[in-house]
Formats: C-alpha cells, structure tokens, sequence
C-alpha cells in the first residue's frame, strides 16, 4: 500500500515551465532562417518525445502531483514571456494570435474530440465573432465586454440553427451540413454589401472599462510597452479560462458522458444518456468559445474580411487539433505554435504552408493517427498506482 | 419571362447538372464499394483538367490541328492519368486507414485534395491564374428566338450522359460490375467468394477518377477557363449531390446533381443579386438533410449494433 501512495516528484513538469518559456522567448527573437530552422526541428523533437510513453508519463505523473500550483506557475511563465516581449510588435502579435487560435481549437477539441460532433466550419464562426464586434462596436455603445459575450453568444445562437440537421444525421452526412454552413457563410459575406462584401469591414480597437488597448502603454518617457501587450495579456486571460473550463468539463461527469455519447451513441442512448442534450451542449460549447477569439482577433487586427473565414481556414483549425492529439486541450497550444507561428517564422516556407501542412497531416493520419501528444486516461486519484 | 429564356435557363441548368451528376457518381461509386468518402475527388477534377490542357499544349507544340483528334487525345489522357492517379491514392492512402474512424479518411483526402491543389497552383506554369481553355468543339448554333442551343454543349451534355450510362451498364451488366457489387455488399463474403477485393477497389477509384477528369475537360470546354481552384466548390457540390440523393446509389447522385444544378438556376432567377445562387442551394441542402437524413433515396441498411 505505501508504494502505490508514493507521490509523484513534481521537478520535471517544474523544470520544464522555465525551459518552455525560455524556447519561446529564443524562438520568437531567432532571426536567421537557419536558427529558426533548428528551433523548430528541436521544438517538434521535444514535443514527440513528450508524447512518447516513457518522458510523456514521467511529466504526465509530475504534472498530476501538483497541478494547481504547477498550473499557475505555466500561466506567470506565460505573462512573463509577454513582459519580456513587451517592445516587439510582431512577436506579440504572434503570442496573441496563437492565443487566440488555441481557444478556437479548444472548443473544437469538446466538439469533436469529446462529444464526437464534426464541425468543418470553425472559421465561419470564428467569422461570426469577429463582424459580430465589427457591426456592434461601430454602431453602438455597448462596453466592450458585453459585445464580446454577444459575438460568442451569436456564434453559438447561429450555431444552433445547424443543430436540428446535425442531430438527425451521422457520420458523413452530418460532415456535409458544417462543410456546406463554411462555403455557405463565406459566400453570404461576400456579396452582402451591407457586411462590407469582399473588402470586410473595419472594427474599433478594444476597450474595456476606459482603457483603450490600441493606445501603447506609456509608462515614462523613456519606456513605453507595445499596445499588443495588452491584447496578448487579454488573449492569455481568455485562453486560460477557456483551458480551465475545458479541464473541469473533461474532468466531470459531463466530460464523461460526453465521451460516452462518442464511443457509442447508441449504447449510450440505451443506458439513458440524452445524446442530443450533449452534442448540444457540447456544439455550442466550441462555437461560443470561437465567437469570442473571432471577436478579439477582429478588434486586434482592425479588420474582418471574407477570404480569412474560409473552407480551407476551418481546416487549418482541423489540422491543429489532429496534430496535436484529439481530445487532449493541452497539446492544442504547441500544435498552434507548429501551424501558425512557423510560416510566419520561417518565410521560405511561407508559400508552400498549405501544401506542408496537409502533407504533414497525411503522415500523422498515416503513422501518429492519435496526434504528437495523445490523449492520456482519465485519473482521477492521481497519486494512485505507478503506471 | 418567355419561352427562350425559359428554355435557355432549363438548357444551362442540364448542363451544370451533368457536370455535377459527374462528380457525385464518383462519390457514390467511392462509398459503396468503400464506406469511405474520398474528398480529394474535386481537387483530382481540377489535375484532370490541367493535364487535359498540358496534353493540348504539347500535341499543339507537335503540330497536331485537328480539333477532333486534340479533343479526343487530351480527354483520353485526362481520364487514364487520373484513373491512375485515383488508383494510387486508393492504394496508398485510403486503403491504409480502412479500420480507422470515418473522420480519418475524410480528413486524410481532404489533405491529399489540398496538396493536389497547391501543387498545380505552386508548380504548374503560372499555375495561380485562370487558364483559358481551348474551344475545341464546333461551335455552330441553332437560334430560336431567345432560346440559342449551341452543338458544342450538346456534345458536352450527351457525352456525359453517355457516360453515366455507361458507368451504370458497367456497374449492373458486366462481370466487373458484379464484383464491385459484391464487395460493396459484403466484402468478406465476397473475398470468400475469390474476389481480389483490393483490385477492385483499386478499379472502382480508378474508374471514379476517370469520370472526375471527364467532368473536369467538360467543364474547361463549357466555360473555356479552368483554373486551380475550381475542384474545391466543384467536389463540395458534388459530394453534396451524392448526399442529397442518397449515398451509395447511382440514380440518387445523377438525382442530386440535376437537383443542384435546378436549385441554382432557380436561385440566380430568383434573387436580384445572382451571386447569392450558392447561399441559396448550400442553405436549402442543409435543410433537405434535416428533413431527409440519409438522403432523399435513403441508404437500404439497418445499422447492425
């Protein structure tokens, strides 16, 4: 019995927080193609080799000892690499948009990875966030905060007029109805003059209780913090509720009943399970999540245009969650680094990013189907056993 | 609106819906034989078009000016290039994940379809640019009042046809036929029997694909452009049709396709804006899902628990 009480050590996932920011700060600063080059390659390394069983369980165990401590320590690793960071425009930009992509992947991750509901329009509702704040933000005075939860509730209010036709098919019936929601979304922007058409909309800058977030923060006159700080610390706030949240789902009986309906709808039905409650619940979970991260980025970027909403847009997000390990939140933020922050750091690939990407998607379907960091088991007593 | 146009708008809408009937019958050829559905199928559309131009070029560069015998060459070598090519993907990338989930399979030709596409937009000679297309058929027409029925989409339209039919004659009538029958049915059953099960799987992607590259050299002769990306909104539609009417059923794709095209004639007509076509017939395919689940022709299976 004293064996199986032992208490996991808690160094390795400690020593691997500073190690992880550390990376980040060198990356996003490397300059010559050549390092960034190799950056990656021992980025991509580190992470397979932390879905590999031996390291993967090691750090799995360490993180489970203290997770609450070891989690707050992730999120001042996170806001430190920002301070750091706080002169570099194009690097926060980057922190925030891989920010803001990881909670659009985390609603993803219940939708298909927990509740087994395919959506192939993550980018229409990501879009739906961002003219949301576009629309309200420029012709109202609603506080930014509750435009904000507005985008992520019109994301999920429009969400829900897909809910009757997904809950009536399956497989790869119900693939085509999110599918023909993505075309038909962008194809409805594109010719709505009222929307902007083609060209999009501009959106005002974020702020929330009186504080612009598109004024640099100026803190004497010698030092003044980019104005990204504050949309890549809002971004992380959001990420980090919006991680929290899919942790405690996961964790609770929902998760499991959400995970049941996945393995089986049909047994679960018989056992009493209301399987369309939660691909509902589950749907308009992820869609609401995308709604706000579309509204963020909208008002962080200035704009909202048609061409970033696309098909092939929702398939990035796809690839993202595949990549990372279906059903597993936490692989979603270095499988975003992987996706978004390479192209933008490595320009010769720039162009050929889609064709990289899905042909890396190809070799892990092929060879890693369960993604670089798969999802482990559920343990609840986490100090139990060896494992 | 007078008879002509009435005419002329039903005329285009058969062409579309050929066009479309094409498409769908290879997604529904993929999924009988299969379960599976091969996204890739509109992306392998667009490579069969190029390929049909590449071939237009280089007998042009040989000195070779007849129109008939260039037609014929360049859809020939369309359909046997992506007949390959659907063949090797079959092999190499469907058929490797045969017992994984669904959404695997869908995933994986999806990519494959975006790395098709990428490469003719990144590799073929100015690849990102529409193509024109060489009018290669007859062009005479017939004009009855505002009704103007021209010989070339008549040519179009009847080989398509021909072509489904054909498909449909091969799949019902011949010993082939009655082996990618039986392994759509039961595959197990029918490797008992001596069917080489691979083969003709690998012959039913083949034979899809080849269809793909017809509807693709179709529609760079109707509207005398192709360009790298028209496989994408072509292969949704076409999956859509196949969904529409029932996955897995000949008649409901060639149903589909003509229902779809019907749609967007219908919705060009009806709002001021045309562009608004495709919103129209995308939003009335969800709803046809909603009422109709499995398709308007539904699938004959009891799902076995």
């Amino acid at each position: 019995m004293r064996k199986i009480f032992r208490p996991a050590p808690v160094w390795p996932a400690l020593l691997l927080l500073p190690l992880l920011g550390g990376y980040g700060y060198v990356f996003l600063h490397a300059e010559a193609q050549w390092q960034v080059a190799i950056l990656a390659l021992a980025g991509v390394a580190a992470i397979l080799a932390a879905g590999s069983r031996r390291v993967g369980a090691a750090l799995d165990r360490s993180w489970r000892a203290a997770p609450s401590l070891l989690g707050w320590l992730a999120f001042v690793v996170a806001a430190a690499l920002i301070y750091v960071l706080r002169e570099d425009h194009f690097a926060l930009l980057m922190v925030a948009t891989v920010l803001l992509y990881a909670l659009v992947c985390l609603g993803l991750n219940v939708q298909f990875g927990y509740a087994g509901v395919l959506n192939f329009a993550g980018a229409a509702f990501f879009g739906i966030g961002g003219y949301t704040a576009a629309v309200l933000a420029a012709h109202t005075a609603l506080p930014h905060l509750v435009i904000l939860a507005s985008a992520g509730l019109l994301s999920g209010v429009v969400g829900s007029l897909l809910v009757l036709p997904l809950l009536r098919t399956r497989g790869h019936y119900a693939a085509l109805i999110t599918i023909a929601f993505a075309i038909l979304f962008r194809t409805f922007l594109e010719v709505n003059d009222l929307l902007g058409g083609p060209q999009g909309l501009k959106v005002p800058g974020l702020a929330i209780l009186g504080w612009s977030f598109n004024d640099s923060i100026v803190v004497d006159a010698d030092t003044e913090f980019s104005f990204y700080v504050a949309y890549a610390g809002f971004s992380l706030v959001l990420f980090t509720i919006g991680l929290i949240l899919v942790w405690r789902l996961e964790r609770s009986w929902l998760g499991l009943s959400l995970d049941a309906v996945r393995i089986d709808e049909t047994a679960a039905s018989v056992f009493g399970f209301q399987v369309a409650r939660w691909k509902i619940l589950a749907f308009s979970l992820g869609n609401v999540l995308a709604g706000v991260a579309g509204a963020v980025y909208g008002m962080m970027t200035g704009f909202v245009a048609p061409a970033s909403f696309t098909l092939a847009e929702s398939l990035i997000f796809v690839s993202i969650v595949i990549l990372g390990g279906l059903g597993n939140p936490a692989a979603v933020l270095p499988a975003t680094v992987l996706v978004v922050v390479l192209p933008e750091k490595l320009q010769f690939i720039q162009e050929y990013r889609y064709l990289l990407f899905s042909a890396i998607v190809i070799l892990i379907l092929l060879f890693k189907p369960a993604g670089l960091l798969p999802r482990s088991l559920r343990r609840y007593f986490p100090s139990w056993g060896k494992a | 609106m007078d008879a002509g146009l009435l005419g002329q708008y039903i005329f285009n809408g058969l062409m579309l819906g050929i066009i479309y009937a094409m498409v769908a019958v290879g997604f529904t050829l993929f999924f009988g034989v299969l379960d599976v559905i091969k996204f890739s199928h509109g992306d392998v559309l667009t490579v069969g078009a190029f390929v049909g131009l590449a071939t237009y070029h280089g007998l042009d560069a040989l000195g070779v000016t007849s129109a008939p015998v260039l037609a014929l060459s360049l859809t020939l070598a369309a359909m046997l290039a992506m007949g390959a090519l659907g063949a090797l993907m079959a092999r190499w990338i469907v058929l490797p994940l045969r017992n994984a989930p669904a959404i695997n399979v869908l995933l994986i030709t999806l990519m494959a379809g975006t790395v098709l596409r990428e490469l003719i937009r990144l590799f073929y000679p100015a690849g990102a640019n529409p193509k024109p297309f060489p009018r290669l058929l007859p062009t005479d027409s017939l004009t009855m009042g505002s009704f103007t029925l021209r010989l070339d989409n008549v040519i179009l339209l009847s080989v398509g046809a021909a072509a489904i039919v054909g498909v449909h004659l091969l799949i019902t009538r011949s010993r082939l036929g009655l082996a990618i029958r039986a392994a759509a049915q039961d595959s197990e059953t029918a490797r008992i029997m001596g069917i080489n099960f691979q083969m003709v799987v690998l012959v039913t992607f083949a034979l899809g694909s080849a269809l793909a590259a017809l509807a693709g050299v179709t529609a760079g002769l109707y509207y005398s452009e192709i360009n790298f990306g028209m496989g994408l909104l072509l292969g949704v539609i076409g999956f859509s049709a196949a969904v529409v009417g029932g996955l897995g059923n000949l008649y409901g794709a060639v149903l589909g396709g003509f229902l779809f095209a019907a749609l967007q004639t219908l919705g060009a007509v009806w709002f001021s804006v045309p562009a608004y076509k495709d919103v129209f017939a995308f939003a009335l395919v969800i709803l046809i899902m909603a009422w109709r689940p499995t398709g308007l022709i539904a699938e004959k299976t009891a799902e076995r628990v």
